[in-house]
């Protein structure tokens, strides 16, 4: 802010982030911060459950603390301008879902149905691919501008991820939603993938079509409407996720793609108008689709009345699920304050406890005054996304941090609402906190996105070097 | 482990947890309230200028947040030079198109222009910013060939083309 606006030194006077400090030590103070809360959590686990500090505490804590590091010096390294805040902020929820798995684990009912009790070392290993990915967003995309060149080609990756599970032989069918591929012994959720791909697709062709979806239109009762060939690109989207929606009964991904289209169709074009547009064509797709797909019927009945899809499940009838009652009760028995770390009964949920559930968890053992702290959490990373666009100078840049950070608030929202029972449940995951190497993976190279996007715009801008082409081509005026 | 020290440190751990939220918040301090304009010179002369801002109309002095642009911040664009010379535009915030195209803000009737030659535009701190569109023959800022979004100084001629614009008080 305190650069020189001298008329004779002409184009070399730069503003905004100008002597901007790079902040990395604030990054690492609070990063410290973020590690040690974890810790604190693991140990209080430890103590509430067997009365005394758990064994692991120390190579656990150093673990997370070493992965944190190295995430720090890259970041120092790489993009040393870049957000201080986005890193801890991951860390930390990375950190408590560590914790809260490896709570989950130490149930003997968990223990006792499925491969749980292996779960939070697993989730240490990806939280570290998902950490080494972040290293190599950061190290490999020196600029993020290169990524507009992908604009078309990440269409069809994205378009290819998204369809990916209804391959024959490689999709798998996880109780009811087709969102899972099979490789091996892993299962991976493309769509967690697909959504930082289509971001990038949309960033790309929204700035090129911007204008004339914002220019072209006519005014109408306060609303600018749009003219029907322009319509052309949100009704394929809307058809797309209508398929997602049918053919793999996914209500969740289907509402993350075209939610961040409007999203980002709105910041693009500054048209409130798209967003009336959003919100009705979205209704229509999922009543429509509701009253002929009985899984998406059946998720909507539960969201209705958990306590008659709780006693039916009960009785033995298939097809419905005590969960989405029981997280309920989770919440409620949690209270304000909570019942304290490992002393509350989550567990009881079973299947899905430590991924989809794992705010349930968090709501029994924090209360609420934990959970708000969590979504606020959430929220302050959303905002680093959002003041990141705001900083950017380049248009695509704008875009595509605006609907990363747009689709991972959408995320949190589908998820944090299903489980609160405020809108149907679907199968999708807390970013960071659940358990999935997916979720973990595509979540921290989302982050390194955002970091390279914040780390261009608060640069301070090097003084431009004469361009010796430039001049020679220069238009020589009559 | 008895009942009280497991109380104690529930309630510790939401207040630990608060703590961090209440931290980063502080350290985003900035967002939420506006940045503080630190001058380099005295306390005095700092005071003399949040005088001058103090005086500025609000709405120009919301979208500057310091003093200092409350005085500098360009209030025309002026047309010096090509067949447009005397036309100015009232800068308001929007952003000015410049190019061949009909619907430009300034239509450029000059062989040597684009049809979408140039945009200019505020920053979301209130600095105006010249952008070429991918123009044929380039924009100028001064002598230089854009190739980046470029801040405009109050004064610089501006050059597409036979054109030449600049940003006024």
């Amino acid at each position: 802010m305190s650069s020189t606006t001298n008329p004779s030194t002409q184009h070399t006077s730069t503003i905004g982030a100008i002597g901007a400090p790079s902040r990395r030590n604030t990054e690492l103070a609070l990063l410290v911060f973020a590690v040690v809360i974890p810790v604190f959590a693991y140990a209080n686990v430890g103590l509430a459950l067997d009365g005394q500090v758990p064994a692991g505490l120390l190579s656990y804590g150093l673990g997370l603390g070493l992965l944190a590091g190295v995430g720090h010096l890259a970041v120092r390294k790489f993009a040393p301008y870049a957000d201080p805040l986005l890193l801890p902020l991951a860390t930390l929820l990375n950190g408590l879902g560590l914790v809260a798995i490896w709570r989950l684990d130490q149930s003997e009912l968990l223990q006792s149905i499925q491969q749980a009790g292996t779960a939070a070392p697993r989730q240490l290993m990806y939280t570290a691919m998902g950490i080494a990915l972040f290293i190599g967003v950061l190290i490999f995309l020196k600029d993020h501008r290169v990524l507009q060149r992908y604009t078309y080609i990440s269409m069809v990756g994205a378009l290819f991820l998204l369809l990916l599970p209804l391959v024959p032989g490689l999709g798998k069918n996880i109780y009811g939603a087709k969102i899972w591929i099979q490789v091996g012994s892993f299962s991976i959720q493309p769509g967690e993938f697909a959504k930082i791909v289509l971001a990038i697709f949309f960033a790309g062709y929204l700035m090129v079509k911007r204008d004339a979806l914002a220019l072209a239109s006519r005014r109408f009762m306060g609303l600018y409407l749009p003219r029907g060939r322009d319509l052309g690109p949100i009704l394929v989207v809307w058809m797309v996720s209508i398929l997602i929606l049918v053919f793999e009964t996914d209500l969740g991904t289907s509402l993350l793609f075209f939610g961040m289209f409007v999203i980002m169709l709105y910041v693009a074009t500054e048209r409130t108008s798209w967003i009336v547009f959003g919100l009705l064509m979205s209704a229509v797709g999922a009543v429509g689709v509701a009253s002929f797909e009985p899984h998406i019927q059946q998720r909507v009945d539960a969201w209705l009345d958990p306590m008659r899809e709780y006693t039916l499940s009960r009785e033995g009838v298939l097809g419905h699920s005590e969960q989405a009652m029981q997280a309920l009760w989770a919440f409620g028995s949690g209270g304000t304050l909570g019942t304290g770390w490992g002393q509350g009964h989550s567990e009881l949920i079973r299947f899905a406890a430590n991924s989809d559930f794992i705010l349930a968890t968090f709501g029994e053992e924090l209360g609420l005054a934990g959970v708000m702290a969590l979504l606020l959490l959430y929220a302050l990373i959303v905002e680093r996304g959002v003041r990141t666009a705001l900083a950017a100078r380049d248009p695509f840049g704008k875009l595509l941090a605006i609907g990363l950070s747009g689709a991972f608030a959408l995320q949190v929202f589908v998820v944090a609402g299903g489980v609160m029972g405020l809108i149907p449940l679907t199968g999708m995951t807390m970013p960071f906190l659940a358990y999935g190497g997916s979720s973990v993976i595509a979540n921290w190279a989302l982050i390194g996105i955002l970091l390279r996007i914040s780390d261009t715009a608060r640069r301070p801008a090097p003084a431009p070097a004469a361009n010796p082409d430039a001049e020679m081509t220069q238009v020589v005026r009559p | 482990m008895s009942e009280l020290t497991l109380t104690v440190m529930r309630l510790g751990f939401l207040a630990v947890l608060w703590l961090f939220v209440i931290v980063a918040v502080q350290v985003i301090r900035s967002d939420l309230f506006g940045t503080r304009v630190t001058q380099r010179g005295s306390r005095r002369d700092a005071g003399r200028q949040q005088q001058a801002a103090r005086q500025a109309p609000p709405q120009q002095r919301q979208q500057t947040g310091g003093g200092r642009r409350g005085r500098n911040t360009p209030t025309k664009l002026v047309v010096t030079e090509g067949t447009l010379t005397g036309t100015t535009v009232a800068l308001q915030g929007q952003t000015i198109t410049l190019g061949r195209a009909h619907d430009s803000t300034i239509v450029l009737d000059d062989d040597y222009a684009s049809s979408r030659h140039a945009r200019i535009y505020p920053d979301r701190d209130g600095q105006w910013i010249v952008e070429d569109l991918g123009s044929t023959n380039g924009t100028y800022l001064d002598r230089t060939r854009l190739t980046t979004p470029t801040p405009i100084s109050l004064g610089a001629p501006i050059r597409i083309g036979k054109t030449v614009i600049e940003l006024r008080k």
